[in-house]
């Protein structure tokens, strides 16, 4: 059974561990930044940055709101990035995690295809054309370990573990945060493996934070070739 | 903390105010949010609205400075909407105690008060004025239906009177709504088997009326019975890991370890010592823990030097220094002597100066005074690089410096003490670095070092540095565990104590143990029972919670006194021994009774607070052979009159040294009378002056810690928080014509600090008096070392030289600035 996370943004108090941490496992690089007038830092995912706590300040029902996002790849159950590509050397899916796994392969892809296929926007390139994003580290889970972000977390806003709990968990708090904020929603849960809450109207979030309907899916070749996919990757074998 | 982390679980009511739990203590979220899931209420109270604000229930705004105004106004709601808990605040606080004559309040000044005309501090009072009436046995009179006009109790109410929801809402710039609203979510907390409790740090300590914010706080959570309680007590989340461990071990200047005065000069033996800080009760209902003083005195000076300490030599006192009367040597005073040349070595030690100091322009100006300087710290720092700071001409600066790598926490072995009191021991993780060492190994070569030289070359009063016992080495290098059972005590003869045969070089198992009479050694008596003949107790691992399950843990580390989780817990039990709160119970009597009376002794639960009967039997009557469950203060009460404070018996509120009103309305005394200022050529300030007109306070990121030697040179953090800012709001912003992310200049009278101005949503105006007042806010983590632009200045160059006159703490939470475009 494939693994997910459930990120609880209600509980989520934008510390930024689960960034550091991300980075410090994968041993990423920082990126030279600048204070633009508001916490969040970098600007966005890049290549060197897999996770990004996004931070928007929004007045909802007359209350001032610090909304935290801490965006991630959600490893789609049915990734259009991986169909996109067509190509278990660049793009796979771990089995045992159910994690999608970009490779060094990445770089023969047409880079911006790919990016464009994720509902998310979440796949960032580098100068090379390689490609990069969470890999749910599966490494570590591999190895028993939780993946590095949720092993931070102080405040509990994330959970991870087989799929049927976790979706079963986020459904039961689903229903308590109700209680608080009427507006509460589960992002794309039956699709996704990187489960959220949100308090509030998901795009107050992020641009993406719902798989958005405006990019992504599968262009018409891309679907032609995901029907002839097994029949081809059967021959591959 | 009189509770401790995992205790806030339990609350039913957080408030969260002169501290940022979620940014600046992450991990106690974890328990904020397990309280918050059971359905407590969480209040933020911040002049902006942070991090914690954003998970709050409740956020209300508050001009920097005016907490005390703000929990004054909480204090005369719960009194005039009888929010209080009458049977709690009658049965274990000095409400009823009846105040003497002499004990005055007019116009901002408490009777007794005489103005100092030398400086810093302002002036001081005579607190003889504010002793309670003692009736013929010297005990204090006391009329427990409250009613008595000289009663506290009577007193207080007639104090807060004057804080009525317009006057605190015109002072703090809080809308009504907002305080109406925090008054009646905490108040609730008042009702029996309900828990609030209140998470604070620097946002209250540092002020010129620091150390009355917290004790108008103390009065609120005594009013209100949930000191003692699971989820209740007073809070204070320390800034660093290890700074309760430090203070409990004599960090200050006024205190030896375990809280013992250090001795003045007119303290000229250790007879006039003992006697002069021993306190004396004649109620024999009172514990008065205190009164054991000389037994823990002696056995510290035992603990220093050993064989050498005899009773004939007054166990070598007269070797330890002595301060003089009435003066202070506080932080700020150390450096205010350096400044005048009169300091001329210095040791910083973990610690940079040059960026953490108020004022820190005076602060790196005194260090031109030095002779030498040995920067112990794991990295350069802007105080071991004072000397070529900017504005400095290193030529014409002649102090040498030394560095010393010390080894980091993870690289040495010892223990550290948390917020909540527990002692944890770590074991070394890797090797120390190149040449760096453990601070333990530098500070015993030090030792040897002056002791060799005392005894080669002679030098002025040879006996204390000679006669010192320093022997916490094993091979020639360092020892923690021969320093921690130095810390614990040892029998130093064969003796008797409790029926008992206590052989000599055997560990204390407690403080009870102790003797004044030299039988006994204890570096910290509160730490007396934390390495005993049981082992290391601070090592201790175990996950078991105690039978009432409320997460005490107690066999997880240990945490003084005698792992004791949550102090004052006696008062968690009515006075027949029956807990208020059925549920989260802390501890209960389970002794046997018969004919309505206890028969047996026997407390279940945490370690209570003494041992003894309850107050009362089951059926009603009175017992002799109890203690009042305050037991550290002299008469068994808890003091919602204070008359052992510097600055007056009942919290007042006063302008901050700079701040936007001319006129305090309260009284016409401005600021606090007895505040701590400054007087050198830098020591300027100014109050309600048109070139600084916004209010500035200070605070910390989650992403920097302290002045961010630590941080500041993590790639990871830096990408996250790399610039310093100033936060303010979109009214300010506009104001002045200032961009979202743009340079701008914020200057105080003392200097000007370059930031990146964050406008933000986060700040408001605040609506004060008649006027408008606008807020901004800087953090504290940088320096021009790092990063190598240099431009990223400390906050405390803006920050002013006046402090609390309990502490000395710096008040830099509030003071006056500009912002201006670059
Ligand atoms: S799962 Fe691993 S790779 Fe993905 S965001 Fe978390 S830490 Fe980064
Ligand atoms: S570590 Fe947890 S609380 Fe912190 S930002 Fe990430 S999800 Fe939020």
């Amino acid at each position: 059974m494939s693994k997910s996370i459930f990120i609880d943004t209600t509980i989520c108090t934008g510390c930024r561990g689960c960034q550091v941490a991300c980075k410090q496992w994968h041993d990423l690089p920082a990126e030279k930044t600048k204070n633009m007038g508001s916490f969040q830092n970098p600007q966005d995912l890049s290549f060197k940055t897999y996770k990004l706590v996004r931070m928007n300040e929004e007045i909802i029902n007359g209350r001032l709101e610090w909304l935290f996002f801490p965006d991630q790849c959600r490893h789609c159950i049915d990734a259009p990035c991986l169909e996109t590509a067509f190509d278990e050397n660049a793009i796979y899916r771990d089995t045992q995690t159910g994690a999608v796994i970009y490779t060094k392969v990445t770089r023969n892809l047409d880079a911006d295809e790919i990016i464009g296929s994720c509902p998310y926007n979440i796949p960032r390139k580098a100068q090379d054309n390689t490609l990069a994003k969470c890999d749910l580290c599966s490494d570590r889970v591999h190895n028993g370990l939780k993946p590095a972000c949720v092993t931070v977390c102080p405040s509990g806003a994330m959970q991870f573990g087989d799929r049927d709990r976790i979706l079963s968990i986020a459904k039961k708090r689903l229903g308590k945060v109700k209680q608080k904020f009427s507006k509460a929603m589960l992002l794309n849960p039956e699709d996704v493996n990187v489960i959220y809450l949100v308090g509030f109207d998901p795009k107050l979030y992020a641009d993406y934070a719902v798989a958005s309907s405006d990019r992504g899916g599968l262009s018409r070749s891309v679907a032609l070739r995901k029907m002839m996919g097994p029949f081809t990757r059967m021959m591959r074998v | 903390m009189t509770n401790h982390w995992i205790d806030i679980k339990n609350s039913d009511c957080i408030l969260i105010m002169g501290s940022n739990a979620a940014e600046n203590h992450p991990i106690s979220f974890k328990y904020v949010t397990k309280a918050m899931e059971k359905g407590a209420k969480l209040i933020s109270v911040d002049p902006r609205f942070t991090r914690t604000s954003s998970k709050a229930d409740i956020y209300a705004p508050l001009r920097s400075g005016t907490d005390i105004a703000f929990l004054g106004g909480m204090i005369k709601y719960l009194l005039d909407n009888k929010l209080y808990n009458k049977e709690y605040t009658a049965a274990y606080t000095n409400a009823p105690f009846i105040v003497g004559k002499a004990f005055e309040f007019k116009d901002g000044l408490f009777s007794g008060y005489k103005k100092n005309e030398e400086g810093p501090s302002l002036g001081s009072y005579d607190k003889s004025k504010w002793a309670f009436e003692m009736d013929e046995k010297g005990i204090p009179k006391m009329d427990r239906t409250l009613k008595n006009k000289r009663s506290v109790f009577q007193l207080l109410k007639a104090h807060y009177s004057r804080y009525d929801l317009d006057k605190v809402s015109k002072v703090t710039g809080t809308p009504k709504q907002d305080l109406l609203k925090v008054y009646k979510t905490f108040a609730a907390t008042g009702a029996t088997g309900k828990a609030g409790t209140i998470m604070y740090a620097m946002g209250w300590t540092q002020h010129t009326v620091g150390t009355q914010i917290i004790r108008a706080m103390a009065m609120i959570q005594l009013l209100l019975g949930n000191m003692g309680v699971a989820g209740g007590g007073v809070n204070a989340l320390r800034g660093e890991s290890n700074v309760q461990g430090s203070t409990d071990h004599c960090l200050l200047w006024h205190i030896w370890p375990g809280y013992l005065k250090t001795p003045r000069a007119s303290n000229t033996s250790l007879d006039t010592y003992n006697a002069k800080w021993t306190p004396r009760t004649n109620d024999p209902l009172s514990a008065n823990w205190w009164g054991n003083y000389p037994k823990y005195s002696v056995s510290m000076l035992k603990s220093f030097f050993g064989e050498n300490a005899r009773k004939s030599n007054q166990f070598g006192y007269n070797w330890l220094p002595k301060v003089d009367d009435g003066k202070a040597y506080s932080w700020f005073d150390i450096f205010d002597a350096m400044y005048k040349g009169d300091v001329k070595g210095f040791f910083a030690w973990g610690q940079n100066p040059a960026c953490s100091g108020s004022n820190a322009a005076k602060v790196r100006k005194a260090m031109e005074n030095l002779d030498w300087m040995v920067n112990v710290n794991i990295f350069d720092n802007e105080t071991g690089s004072f000397w070529k700071g900017p504005g400095k001409d290193p030529s014409k600066i002649r102090t040498e410096v030394f560095m010393l790598p010390a080894a980091v926490s993870v690289e040495k072995e010892g223990s550290i003490t948390n917020s909540g009191r527990w002692m944890q021991w770590r074991y070394q993780g890797p090797k120390p670095l190149g040449n760096s060492r453990p601070d333990g190994d530098i500070i015993m070569e030090l030792g040897r070092l002056l002791k060799k030289e005392y005894k080669t070359s002679g030098g002025v009063f040879q006996d204390p540095i000679l006669n010192l016992k320093w022997d916490y080495e094993t091979n020639g290098a360092y020892d923690p565990h021969k320093a921690a059972k130095e810390v614990n005590g040892y029998f130093t003869k064969d003796v008797k104590v409790k029926g008992k045969l206590c052989k000599k070089g055997t560990l204390v198992p407690s403080f009870a143990w102790l003797q004044a009479d030299g039988s006994t050694s204890s570096g910290n008596w509160l730490y007396c029972n934390s390495y005993t003949e049981k082992g290391n107790m601070s090592a201790r691992r175990s996950k078991k919670d105690a039978p009432n399950n409320i997460g005490l843990y107690p066999e997880f580390a240990w945490c003084w006194p005698v792992n004791r989780r949550i102090i004052y817990n006696r008062a968690s039990v009515d006075p027949k021994g029956r807990p208020w709160d059925k549920k989260d119970w802390v501890i209960k009597f389970a002794g046997d009774q018969k004919d309505g009376k206890y028969v047996s002794k026997k407390w279940i639960g945490d370690v209570p607070d003494g041992g003894w009967y309850p107050l009362e039997n089951p059926d009603g009557s009175k017992r002799k052979d109890s203690k009042y469950p305050f037991i550290m203060r002299k008469h068994g009460h808890a003091q919602i009159f204070g008359p052992g404070r510097t600055d007056g018996p009942f919290p007042e509120h006063y302008e901050p040294l700079e701040s936007p009103v001319e006129k305090n309305f309260f009284s016409s005394q401005r600021i606090n009378p007895a505040a701590v200022v400054y007087t050198t050529k830098l020591d300027v300030y100014a109050t309600c002056d048109p070139r600084f007109p916004f209010v500035g306070t200070t605070y910390r990121v989650s992403e920097h810690w302290q002045t961010g030697v630590m941080t500041r040179p993590q790639a990871w953090l830096m990408e996250m928080q790399p610039d310093m800012f100033v936060e303010m709001s979109k009214d300010l912003a506009k104001l002045r014509g200032i961009k979202n992310g743009e340079r701008v200049n914020v200057t105080s009278a003392r200097g000007t600090v370059e930031c990146t101005a964050i406008v933000t949503k986060r700040f408001k105006p605040f609506s004060v008096g008649y006027a408008t007042v606008h807020q901004v806010g800087v953090p504290w983590h940088y320096g021009w070392r790092w990063p190598a632009t240099g431009k990223e200045e400390s906050a405390n160059l803006l920050t002013p030289p006046a402090g609390d006159p309990n502490t000395r703490i710096p008040e830099t939470k509030a003071f006056m600035v500009n912002v201006t475009k670059l």
